[in-house]
C-alpha cells in the first residue's frame, strides 16, 4: 500500500474533491460550453455547434437594441452605486453620532436588504405610478396633495432617463447594506486619531475630508465592487416594476427573451459571456487585492 | 482503525462522485459506480446490489399518459381538470399525469420543455399555441407526428373551419389539435361614453379616427393600451384592419413584402392609432388597461377576448359596462389564437396521446373544457347554451367569418421572428421612425421568417 506522511492531509484533498469536481463540472465547464455556444450558429430548439466565429459579437455591437441596454446599464450603475455609496455614508455617520436609538435606527436602515428585489420592485411599481388627473396615485399622489407639483413626474416611463427611476428602488434596498459597511469601517477609526485632528485644530469638516474618508476609501472600494456587480446583473427589479419593455432594456433582459423566447442560443450566450467578462473586469482585480492583503497579514 | 475509517472515507467519497458524475452524464452510471462496488465487498451487505434487479425488471405497467402544459391556475385549471375529469370516464385504465409548470403564458414551460426535448425525455403529449409557435419550434426540429389520419377518423376537419385548418398547418400536415379558440381582433368600448359623446361603434379605420379625434377633443383618452405586449397586439390588428385577411395572410407566408405600400401604410395607420393613447401605458398591465374602459375612464381598448372573463370577475354586466366588436377594417375576420396538443415523436406513451388528442379534440372534452375556461371551442357544433352572451357571439362569427391568425399569440409567426419584431416594435415605441422600423421588419422576414 501506499503510505503518505499526513493521513489529514490525504483525507482532506479527498474530502475538498468532489465539491472541486462539482464547480469544475457545473460552473467551469458550463462556462467554457457557453462560450462554444456563443461562437456558434445555434438557432431553434436542438443544438447546431456550426462555428461562425466572432459572428454574433459583432452583430450585438451593430444591435440598436443593444446599444440600449449599455446606455441602460451605464445610467444604471452610475446612479445606483454613487446614491447607495453617498446615502449609506450619510447614514453611517449619522449613526456614528451616538445618539440615543441608534440600534433602532441601524436595524431601519438595514432591513430593506432582507427583502426580495421582486417584493421591493411590486412595492415601488405601486409608488411610481405615472397616471396623472384622476387615477393618480403613489408619489405623484403624494407630491399633489403636499402641494408640490414640480415634483410629479413620469418615472420609469420617462424617456430616456427611465432606468434611473428603476435604480431608485434599488439604492432604497441597498444603500442600508452600503451603511452597515461604512458604519463597521466607521468604529474602526480610533477615536485618538479624531482627538489628535481636534488637538492640531482641525474642524469637524476637515477631519472628515483628511482623515476619516481617506481611512475609508477601502471600504468604499469595497461597497463599489458588491454594488456594482449587483447593478449589471439586475434583471428581477426592472422586470418586476416595469415588465420587459425595450426602454428600460439591459442585458440580461435581452438574454432571456433572445435565448428562451426566441431560440437564438448563439446569441444569447454572446450576450452572457459579455456579461461575464465586464463582470470579471471588475471582480477579478479586486479578489485578487483581497487575497494579496490577506496574504500579508 | 484508523485505516478502516480510511478506507471507509474513500469508499464514501467514491460513491459521492459516482453520483455526482451520474447526474451529469447519464448514460455511462454503470461504469463509473462499477469501481465503488468492487472496492467494497466486505466493507458491507452491498444494498446497491438489491437495488439493481428492481430497476431492471419492469413488467408490464399501467397504461399512462403524461401532459405537459403551462395550466396551473384560475378558470385553465380548472377548464383542465373538467377535461382529465372526461378522459378518465372514457379510458378508465389509463393514468393521467398532470405535468403542468407554471407562469404566465407558458414562457417557463417552454424553457423546461425544451430542456427535456434536448436531454430526450418527452413528455406523451404538450399544449402550444396552434400554429407557427408549435411549427417553427417543434416541427422544424422533427419532434411532432402529423396528425392528418385522426383528423380524417375522428371527423374533425368537418367541424373545425376551412380557412383554420392551413394556419396549423405545414406543407399539408396537421400537427396538433386545438382545443379552444380565443379571438384576438375584439375591440372593446365603453357604451356609455360613446352614447354621451354621440360616437357610432366605428368600423373602418377611418371611422375610428374620426371617433378618437372627437373624444379627444372632449377631453377623454380614446383608446386604453398596456405594456409592450398589448401594444404588438394592438399593432397585429391595425395591420389586419388595413390590409385585410388576404394581404395579412401574405405578410407571414411571404407572398406581401412588409416594404410593401400597403404594410407601410398599415405602419402609419398603427403610428397614428398611438398617438389616441394614454401617456402611462408602458406602466399598466392589460387587466389595468381594460380596466380604464370599463370604469370609464378610456373609451376603446383593443384586446384578445379572455378581457370579457376579466370584466366578468369585476360584475360588470355585457351591453351595459362594456361593449365588443371586431377591431375596425377586421369586420367578418376572426383573428384567432388558440392552445392546443401534439403528438411527439417517441412519445413514451404513443396510445395513451393518441387517446388524450381524441378527448382534447371532442365535443365532451370541448363542452368540458371551454365555458370554464372563458374561451369558445375549436369545434363548430358545441352547444350555446353552455356559454354567456359575448362567447355566444363570438361562436356566431368562429362558423361564418374568415379566420387570420394572430402575431403576438403565436399563429403566424415563429418564436425567433416574433421575438424579433418585438425587438423592433419597442425601439418604434421609443423613437416613432416608420422608416426604421419597417427596414427592420424586412430584416426580421429574411432573418426567421420565409422572405428571400
Amino acid at each position: 500500500m501506499l503510505k503518505f506522511k499526513n493521513r489529514d492531509t490525504l483525507l482532506s484533498i479527498a474530502l475538498v474533491t468532489p465539491s472541486i469536481v462539482a464547480v469544475a463540472i457545473f460552473i467551469y465547464g458550463f462556462i467554457a460550453w457557453s462560450v462554444r455556444v456563443s461562437l456558434s450558429q445555434w438557432k431553434g430548439l436542438l443544438p447546431d455547434y456550426t462555428w461562425v466565429g466572432l459572428k454574433n459579437y459583432i452583430e450585438l455591437f451593430r444591435d440598436a437594441r443593444f446599444q440600449v441596454d449599455i446606455r441602460n446599464t451605464i445610467i444604471f450603475t452610475v446612479v445606483f452605486v454613487g446614491g447607495s455609496l453617498l446615502l449609506g455614508l450619510l447614514m453611517a455617520i449619522l449613526l456614528d453620532q451616538n445618539l440615543p436609538g441608534e440600534t433602532f435606527f441601524r436595524n431601519l436602515f438595514l432591513f430593506p436588504m432582507a427583502i426580495s428585489f421582486i417584493v421591493t420592485g411590486v412595492v415601488w411599481r405601486w409608488l411610481m405610478n405615472p397616471a396623472t388627473g384622476s387615477r393618480i396615485s403613489g408619489l405623484n399622489q403624494l407630491f399633489d396633495s403636499l402641494g408640490l407639483d414640480f415634483l410629479i413626474n413620469r418615472w420609469h416611463t420617462t424617456p430616456f432617463w427611465g432606468i434611473a427611476a428603476i435604480a431608485l428602488a434599488a439604492i432604497w434596498q441597498m444603500s442600508g447594506y452600503t451603511m452597515a459597511m461604512y458604519l463597521g469601517g466607521l468604529r474602526s477609526i480610533s477615536d485618538e486619531l479624531r482627538e489628535a485632528a481636534r488637538v492640531d485644530g482641525a474642524s469637524e469638516w476637515q477631519i472628515y475630508q483628511h482623515i476619516i474618508l481617506p481611512l475609508l476609501s477601502p471600504i468604499t472600494l469595497s461597497a463599489m465592487i458588491i454594488l456594482g456587480h449587483i447593478s449589471l446583473k439586475v434583471f428581477d427589479l426592472i422586470v418586476a416594476i416595469a415588465g420587459k419593455q425595450l426602454p428600460l432594456d439591459v442585458p440580461a433582459i435581452y438574454m432571456w427573451q433572445v435565448t428562451f423566447d426566441g431560440y437564438f442560443f448563439g446569441k444569447g450566450a454572446a450576450i452572457s459571456v459579455l456579461l461575464l467578462v465586464v463582470v470579471s473586469l471588475l471582480v477579478i482585480p479586486y479578489i485578487r487585492y483581497n487575497l494579496k492583503n490577506e496574504a500579508d497579514v | 482503525m484508523s485505516l478502516k475509517k480510511l478506507t471507509w472515507s474513500v469508499v464514501s467519497l467514491l460513491a459521492l462522485l459516482a453520483v455526482v458524475l451520474a447526474a451529469c452524464a447519464p448514460a455511462t452510471p454503470a461504469a463509473t459506480e462499477a469501481p465503488a462496488a468492487t472496492e467494497a465487498p466486505m466493507a458491507t451487505e452491498a444494498p446497491a446490489a438489491t437495488e439493481v434487479p428492481a430497476a431492471t425488471e419492469v413488467p408490464a405497467t399501467p397504461m399512462k399518459v403524461e401532459v405537459f402544459s403551462w395550466w396551473t391556475g384560475g378558470g385553465e385549471a380548472a377548464g383542465l381538470d373538467a377535461m382529465i375529469k372526461v378522459f378518465q370516464a372514457q379510458y378508465p385504465n389509463i393514468e393521467f399525469v398532470n405535468a403542468a409548470v407554471a407562469g404566465g403564458a407558458g414562457t417557463n414551460a417552454r424553457a423546461v420543455l425544451a430542456t427535456r426535448l434536448q436531454a430526450g425525455d418527452p413528455p406523451d403529449s404538450w399544449q402550444g399555441h396552434a400554429g407557427q409557435e408549435l411549427i417553427g419550434t417543434y416541427v422544424q426540429a422533427n419532434q411532432l407526428q402529423p396528425l392528418n389520419d385522426l383528423y380524417a377518423a375522428e371527423g374533425w376537419l368537418d367541424v373545425m373551419p376551412k380557412t383554420l385548418i392551413p394556419l396549423i398547418s405545414q406543407d399539408g400536415n396537421i400537427y396538433s389539435v386545438p382545443v379552444n379558440i380565443h379571438r384576438a381582433n375584439v375591440m372593446w368600448y365603453n357604451p356609455k361614453v360613446l352614447a354621451d359623446n354621440g360616437i357610432e361603434v366605428p368600423t373602418t379605420m377611418d371611422e375610428w379616427f374620426a371617433a378618437m379625434d372627437k373624444l379627444q377633443a372632449a377631453g377623454i383618452t380614446p383608446l386604453a393600451m398596456g405594456e409592450q405586449w398589448t401594444a404588438m397586439h394592438l399593432f397585429e390588428t391595425v395591420m389586419l384592419g388595413t390590409l385585410g385577411a388576404e394581404k395579412y395572410n401574405g405578410l407571414w407566408d411571404g407572398s406581401v413584402a412588409w416594404d410593401s405600400a400597403e404594410a407601410k401604410q398599415g405602419i402609419e395607420n398603427y403610428k397614428k392609432v398611438l398617438t389616441y393613447v394614454n401617456s402611462d401605458a408602458a406602466s399598466l398591465t392589460w387587466q389595468d388597461a381594460a380596466q380604464l374602459v370599463t370604469n370609464g375612464d378610456a373609451a376603446f381598448n383593443v384586446m384578445g377576448d379572455w378581457a370579457e372573463g376579466y370584466f366578468r370577475e369585476l360584475g360588470k354586466t355585457p351591453n351595459t359596462d362594456y361593449g365588443w366588436a371586431p377591431v375596425p377594417g377586421t369586420v367578418g375576420v376572426f383573428q384567432f389564437l388558440s392552445d392546443s396538443f401534439v403528438l411527439p415523436v417517441g412519445a413514451p406513451d404513443a396510445e395513451g396521446a393518441t387517446a388524450w388528442l381524441k378527448v382534447a379534440g371532442s365535443k365532451a372534452g370541448q363542452e368540458a373544457f371551454n365555458p370554464v375556461k372563458g374561451s369558445i371551442c375549436a369545434r363548430t357544433d358545441c352547444d350555446p347554451a353552455l356559454f354567456g352572451v359575448y362567447l355566444q357571439s363570438a361562436m356566431a362569427d368562429w362558423s361564418s367569418n374568415v379566420v387570420v391568425g394572430s402575431l403576438t399569440h403565436g399563429v403566424v409567426a415563429n418564436d425567433s421572428w416574433k421575438t424579433d419584431i418585438n425587438t423592433a416594435l419597442g425601439l418604434f415605441l421609443a423613437d416613432q421612425n416608420v422608416d426604421t422600423f419597417d427596414a427592420a421588419l424586412v430584416t426580421a422576414c429574411k432573418t426567421s421568417g420565409p422572405c428571400k
